[in-house]
């Protein structure tokens, strides 16, 4: 009997100890050091441009420093005339539409709605001078703005409403002389600052990621590889890596965690057997908006609202619009949990004269194609921007109203707060129909959240999604999850075998014991 | 007939019941929490425990395996109806009045008809199930990552749901098991016997060497037979 209950004990020792070995694994991969290796080496400039005479001359016109630019880097332009951020349109496929041209020059948000007839506004975030209605820069490559994405010294800054000219009191000689690759302050002035705000658009990609720690963003933190936007959108010729589908359609040139990490980054076997399914994305930006709140709802319906006849602002709790007479009411959000959907890389899109087939249920604007049957597709997180927009409810076709002007009396609804007037002034610029009604229609874009990837200590755990109560996944039902998912007959037929069970025992023990009592009464 | 005492349980069977149940029980146990029953070891652990679990208990089946072909034990198994409704009303009636059991346990004959139907259903059945969902569930997804698309399995539900009412089942026995244990001779004679492996039994067969009671003598009956 002692023999057995030692040899027992023994076993029970050896498997705490197996546990214990294989569930220990503290060392960092091999792949991650070196990573961490080389994003670390300093990059050293070739050629020192205050030395160059062409960059010491009084410059009158930003297109002079262009030209300046290209004396030298004498092919640079035709790179920068074919690419999108040019272009604001790049060729894509869609599906069941073929080729099409899309980008900010066509496509429909449910932010500020579109550029068209607002571009001198919208040119701010131009790679360019001189935008206008009649699209004429695009053919000139002296309109070509090299300093917006190459001034090293951050003093560059573009003017509001001009076309995408830049401020005319700054040094240009500074400036140019300070070029070099671009940094997180180049990218960010623009794409921090999408839709009219920080953080208004992407929710990922917002001003604290212009000095960020590590918390916020584990490649970009300035206490840890302080790496740049371009390490990972590698740009050749030009041509940047990554794109958003906001506007994007095709699943080519994007940009991806495993361009770097690989397929199976992990020690743990079991989660390298997640990468087929599921985004590296979805654990490892446990939130976004992290350090500002990003906007989560925008009713233009709302908009236009006089105080005095004047238009006005409110705040929130946060600081952050929560109403304004030219845009209508809106909801931020701080610190969000993504929602997740399946994405293979294509979507659909609204594009402008669409006719909305179903006016009662909330138009996508953004279709992100992707099922779990689908064997490119996979989990990834996405912020969803809804919104109440105004559409012709007659032609069933979103309005393009005209937002921006300089005066009055021009039918720009920042101006005149008229839908009536903006729309049909919007509408004859994108020559498309409008029958004179206006209404309001709640439309949805999905943005994948890619930036603000947090230290693997804080990535989502197992029991996030694994779980039956609040799963972050109780979105997506068209596959089966451990811990969330069982099926309902075998569940219960289980439990009443089990319950049936103890009864059956409970009944059979309860009748020996009262027999035997009786038993040993009888015989006495 | 006298009553003499038999090694009934070798010891490597006592040690293969034992780890057995050790590890069936852990394997339950984790294996609910993965299930989203509760929570304890937190679903990672519990996973990484439950494989662990399963290969250990991978390695004890080889093992009995071929414990049981080799030495012919598995002949205990072949489930018989002879003697059935004797065992079932003993079980419903018999037992409530000290009725003599039915089925005399032998060192030849250890189970009942009853003991046999169910051991032979989770031996062939319910065992077979659990270990081989249980396989497809760890291994499912290396055919496509490997890259070999036509052994893709599409959907991980049909495995889990196996596996789950596999489990259920074994949970459901391990109670009416545990249960039984006491309806030895004593509370606690069958409990002693799987413990020590002795037990005492009616002589029967070994009437010309009733002191001897080595293995030798008991495994060299059975392959006579």
């Amino acid at each position: 009997m002692k023999k057995i209950v030692a040899v027992l004990a023994l076993f029970g020792l050896i498997i705490i100890i197996a546990i214990g070995v294989f569930s220990q694994n503290e060392q960092e991969p091999t792949l991650t050091m070196n990573l961490k290796e080389k994003y670390s080496k300093k990059y050293n400039t070739s050629v020192d441009h205050t030395k160059f005479i062409i960059l010491q001359q009084k410059f009158n016109t930003p297109q002079q420093i262009t030209l300046a630019c290209i004396s030298c880097h004498n092919q640079r332009h035709r790179e920068i005339m074919k690419s999108n951020h040019w272009n604001w349109e790049r060729e894509e496929y869609i599906q069941g539409r073929g080729i099409v041209y899309i980008g900010k020059k066509n496509v429909m948000n449910n932010f500020c709605i579109g550029t068209k007839g607002n571009e001198e506004s919208c040119a701010k975030c131009h790679i360019g001078f001189g935008m206008d209605s009649t699209g004429k820069i695009f053919i000139d490559s002296t309109n070509i703005d090299c300093l917006v994405c190459h001034d090293n010294t951050e003093t560059y800054v573009k003017a509001q409403e001009k076309g995408g000219a830049p401020v005319a009191t700054l040094d240009f000689n500074k400036i140019a002389e300070g070029v070099g690759k671009p940094k997180r302050t180049n990218c960010g002035v623009c794409h921090f600052y999408g839709g009219g705000g920080n953080n208004v658009k992407h929710g990922d990609l917002e001003m604290s990621l212009f000095e960020p720690t590590r918390d916020i963003d584990v490649h970009m933190g300035t206490d840890g590889l302080n790496m740049q936007c371009t390490d990972c959108h590698i740009t050749e010729k030009h041509i940047i890596s990554g794109k958003l589908f906001s506007f994007a359609s095709t699943c080519s040139n994007r940009n991806s965690c495993e361009q770097c990490h690989t397929n199976n980054p992990h020690d743990d076997d079991m989660l390298n057997k997640h990468t087929l399914k599921v985004a590296c994305e979805s654990c490892h930006i446990p939130t976004y908006a992290k350090v500002n709140a990003t906007k989560m709802f925008w009713d233009w319906s709302q908009a236009g609202k006089l105080r005095n006849g004047e238009p006005y602002t409110e705040e929130d709790s946060m600081g952050n619009h929560s109403y304004m007479s030219i845009k209508g009411r809106f909801i931020w959000k701080k610190n969000v949990k993504p929602d997740y959907i399946w994405f293979n890389g294509t979507a659909a899109h609204y594009l402008e004269g669409d006719k909305i087939s179903d006016i009662t249920k909330p138009l996508i604007l953004n279709k992100l194609n992707g099922s779990y049957s689908d064997d490119e597709s996979k989990i990834v997180p996405v912020k969803i921007h809804a919104a109440k927009q105004p559409f012709d409810p007659i032609n069933r076709i979103l309005i393009q109203p005209k937002l921006f002007s300089e005066k009055k009396g021009e039918g720009a609804f920042w101006k005149d707060f008229n839908w009536l007037t903006a729309s049909e002034v919007g509408m004859k610029d994108v020559h498309l129909p409008f029958s004179g009604k206006v209404a309001f229609i709640r439309t949805e874009m999905y943005w994948p959240v890619n930036h603000m990837v947090a230290p693997k200590e804080q990535a989502v755990e197992c029991s996030e999604c694994h779980t039956r109560i609040n799963s972050r996944l109780d979105g997506l039902r068209d596959f089966y999850m451990p811990g969330r998912d069982f099926s309902k007959p075998v569940e219960t037929t289980g439990i009443l075998l089990v319950i049936f069970s103890m009864i059956g025992v409970v009944l059979h023990g309860s009748i020996r014991i009262i027999n035997s009592w009786k038993n040993k009464r009888g015989l006495k | 007939m006298s009553k003499k005492v038999f090694v009934v349980y070798k010891s490597f069977e006592r040690f293969w019941h034992w780890m057995q149940a050790l590890l069936i029980f852990f394997l339950a146990f984790s294996g609910f929490e993965i299930h989203g029953v509760y929570t304890f070891f937190g679903f990672q652990n519990a996973v990484t425990y439950h494989t662990i679990a399963a290969y250990m208990f991978l390695i004890l089946i080889v093992f009995a395996v071929f414990w049981h072909l080799t030495t012919g034990e598995w002949k205990q198994y072949i489930p018989t109806f002879e003697n059935m409704k004797a065992q079932l009303n003993y079980y419903i009636f018999g037992i409530f009045k000290n009725a003599p059991h039915p089925t005399k346990k032998t060192v030849l004959s250890k189970l009942n008809p009853l003991q046999k139907l169910t051991y032979f259903g989770l031996k062939i059945i319910v065992i077979p199930v659990i270990v081989t969902s249980g396989l497809f569930y760890m291994f499912y997804r290396y055919p496509t990552q490997s890259g070999i698309q036509a052994l893709n399995i599409e959907s991980l539900e049909i495995i889990a749901v196996l596996h789950t009412l596999a489990a259920f089942i074994l949970l459901a026995f391990i109670i009416v098991h545990i249960y039984l244990i006491t309806t030895g001779d004593t509370i606690t004679s069958n409990l002693k016997a799987m413990l020590t492996g002795y037990e005492e039994l009616e002589d029967e067969i070994e009437e010309e060497k009733p002191e001897d009671l080595t293995n030798e003598i008991s495994i060299s009956t059975l392959e006579n037979n």
